[in-house]
């Protein structure tokens, strides 16, 4: 899961990671009050949304007086806002940080996420701050600190030392520089964050660390015992089928392509949007209803596949092991009766309790097409693909 | 032959008077699984399906012999299940539960590397021995006893992978669900080494899928010291960067993991890639020209 930078900036404060004063704004009027309530002569306002390169894209403004905050927040209110990572429609800008500017003396990158093959948290450090850090990663990996974590023991004191001298720091700079990264950790691990990036922490002309952006992403497993995370969601950056799919305890996730899947496993999933593609068609989205979907998810998750305009046909590829087919097929029927189904449908059921499943839809009414096995399924998806 | 379960495993399996755990419990002891105990903390003193229930491992120990445990136990209680089922020295566990929060498991991977237990999972349908045993979820009826070994990240990608298999008369030495979260225990590059000793094996496939390297491990082991032939497909060829696909692990992140990545590194090390999942019973067939 993932939280908008001023929520991770007030998480950065509660554990003692400093950041610039600042305040959000859903308003311009409510921007321009922030900005006399902060009282500097400099003052940047960002773009709230979840996509990186918002700078490029026109969403951070630095201004100089509470008057242009007003502006500045107008010009980027309630319009999309295209980045890198948006895709061409943008994001709708909902709300905007209005915080104080310094005058800066150098950027670093700091970086914490879970590495997988050591199974520890690693810190990824370098003195080449504000840039893309896989780009500086490539290109000169010199510039790249790290510092594996055992999970059992945290960060330990020496670690954090080391990472403050790796980034040339000393003196004041040195211990409120190893003290951040023992408060990042601590962050990291008492919320089960799956990331947490400073690009930039700057340097700021009188020798104060300040964390200038904030990025922090949740393990999603872990969210069960922290619901004051879950409650930083924000659903507006959630596409609206991902979010009702959600609700219903679905895997779904759309994607650009007409051809609708649902399927059972999240491998088999991953294989038949690869079948999909082979066959000469693009997925509409993946959908794994899991192992353990009673007959109202299934429902949920058909309905959620009709609902979608783009889908042109659908593809239900279900080899019962938990999930029985007998259930799938109850609730492919459930669904099916509500809803008014103009798209072609292609079925491939097996496993348990196959002969029961397959019994319900043939009188069920319903019109589909049975897919014997895999290949079948992918040759019949390519012959509607053709037609 | 097999390996890690035969059909003298005797079966402890944890968080046994749950919905799932009972199910399953059924399931198995109907393939013959020796399920010897359940345990619950709390409903100790119970049966269920007349198997007896214990409230500790340790107690179970006192009563009886076990090699192996099962974990049905929900996600916040799944890794000290396993932490507890490894310090009482049970050879294998098998972690069924889905949905264990990374930095848990980040632990009990360290909790492992002083132990000799061997973890499978979790997030996984677990270990079958098909006509011995089977310790997990997977349907048993589509299994066949016979010479080819199994090992997938995945649960019901695999059940198609088997199925397959046996249309087309290829027994199953030994299947294996190592898992889709980012940390598990048995990784492909420990259960091939596992494949490679069992004179019962004759060739192995390998079903992988985006995210990590453990594919591209397994490549470079199978290049340099495997000696049987190994099939492999990876899922998520059309799966977009940054969006978890369902299982935790399967995520590409920035430039790795990707499916591309994977195909060139186990076409690399000579393994027989099948682009077309609905033919891989048939190809495994004509190569190894059984």
């Amino acid at each position: 899961m993932k939280i908008h930078e001023y929520q991770a900036k007030a998480l950065f404060r509660e554990y003692g990671i400093p950041t610039p004063a600042g305040s959000d704004a859903q308003s311009p009027h409510e921007a321009q009050t922030a900005a006399q309530n902060l009282g500097v002569a400099r003052l940047a306002v960002k773009a709230q949304i979840h996509a990186g390169g918002r700078g490029k894209g026109g969403g951070v403004k630095v201004v100089d007086s509470p008057d242009e905050v007003f502006q500045a927040a107008k010009d980027i209110l309630g319009k999309p806002l295209v980045t890198a990572q948006t895709g061409p429609e943008g994001q709708i800008v909902r709300r905007v940080l209005v915080e104080a500017a310094y005058p800066i003396k150098k950027e670093f990158y700091v970086g914490l996420t879970l590495d997988r093959n050591l199974a520890k948290p690693v810190f990824m450090v370098s003195p080449a701050g504000g840039m893309d850090i896989e780009e500086v990663a490539e290109k000169s990996p010199e510039l790249i600190f790290k510092e594996a974590v055992d999970p059992r023991l945290g960060l330990l004191p020496f670690q954090a030392r080391n990472l403050a001298q790796n980034l040339g720091w000393t003196q004041g700079v040195f211990r409120s520089g190893a003290a951040l990264f023992s408060s990042v950790y601590r962050l990291f691990s008492s919320l089960d964050a799956s990331l947490v990036e400073i690009n930039p922490l700057v340097l700021t002309q009188d020798d104060q660390l300040l964390a200038l952006d904030a990025k922090i992403n949740f393990d999603d497993n872990a969210l069960f015992r922290h619901p004051e995370v879950r409650n930083l969601e924000d659903p507006y950056e959630v596409d609206p089928l991902e979010l009702e799919a959600a609700r219903n305890d679905l895997n779904y996730i759309r994607l650009d392509g007409n051809i609708g899947a649902m399927v059972n496993g999240a491998g088999l999933a991953m294989a038949t949007m690869d079948l999909i593609k082979q066959a000469g068609a693009e997925p509409a989205n993946f959908l794994d209803v899991g192992g353990g979907a009673n007959a109202d998810m299934i429902a949920a998750g058909f309905r959620i596949i009709l609902s979608d305009q783009r889908v042109k046909a659908i593809l239900i590829n279900i080899f019962g092991g938990i999930l029985r087919c007998d259930v799938l097929a109850k609730g492919v029927i459930q669904a099916a009766s509500r809803e008014n189904v103009e798209v072609p449908i292609i079925i491939r059921l097996e496993g348990t309790n196959v002969e029961e499943g397959r019994r319900l839809l043939n009188e069920s009414g319903l019109k589909f097409a049975v897919a014997q096995d895999l290949k079948d399924a992918a040759e019949k998806v390519a012959a509607l693909v053709r037609s | 032959m097999s390996i890690l379960v035969d059909q003298e495993t005797r079966v402890i399996v944890q968080g046994i008077t749950g919905s799932e755990g009972r199910f399953h419990t059924e399931r198995m002891l109907e393939y013959g699984t020796k399920v010897v105990a359940g345990m619950t903390p709390g409903k100790g003193g119970q049966e269920v399906l007349g198997v007896p229930v214990f409230d500790t491992i340790a107690q179970v120990l006192t009563r009886m012999e076990a090699d192996a445990s099962v974990i049905f136990v929900p996600p916040a209680g799944a890794a000290d299940a396993i932490m507890e089922a490894a310090a009482s020295g049970l050879k294998v566990v098998v972690c069924i539960t889905e949905g264990i929060p990374v930095l848990d498991m980040a632990r009990v991977r360290h909790f492992l590397n002083e132990r000799q237990t061997v973890l499978i999972g979790p997030n996984c349908p677990g270990i079958i021995s098909p006509g011995q045993t089977k310790l997990g979820i997977m349907p048993g009826p589509i299994h066949k006893p016979g010479r080819i070994g199994v090992v997938s990240r995945s649960g019901t990608l695999t059940y198609e992978v088997v199925d397959q298999l046996t249309r087309a008369g290829l027994g199953q030495s030994t299947c294996i669900g190592i898992g889709g979260d980012p940390i598990i225990g048995q990784n492909f590059l420990d259960i091939l080494k596992l494949f490679k000793e069992d004179d019962q094996t004759d060739a192995v496939v390998l079903i992988g899928e985006i995210g990590g390297r453990a594919e591209e491990d397994a490549a470079q082991y199978v290049k340099v010291d495997f000696n049987k032939p190994v099939f492999g497909f990876i899922a998520g060829r059309t799966a977009p960067p940054g969006r978890r696909m369902g299982h935790a692990g399967a995520i590409i992140s920035g430039k790795s993991g990707t499916a591309a990545d994977k195909i060139a590194a186990l076409k690399n090390a000579g393994i027989h890639v099948v682009e077309n999942l609905g033919l891989l019973g048939e190809t495994v067939k004509h190569t190894l020209k059984l």
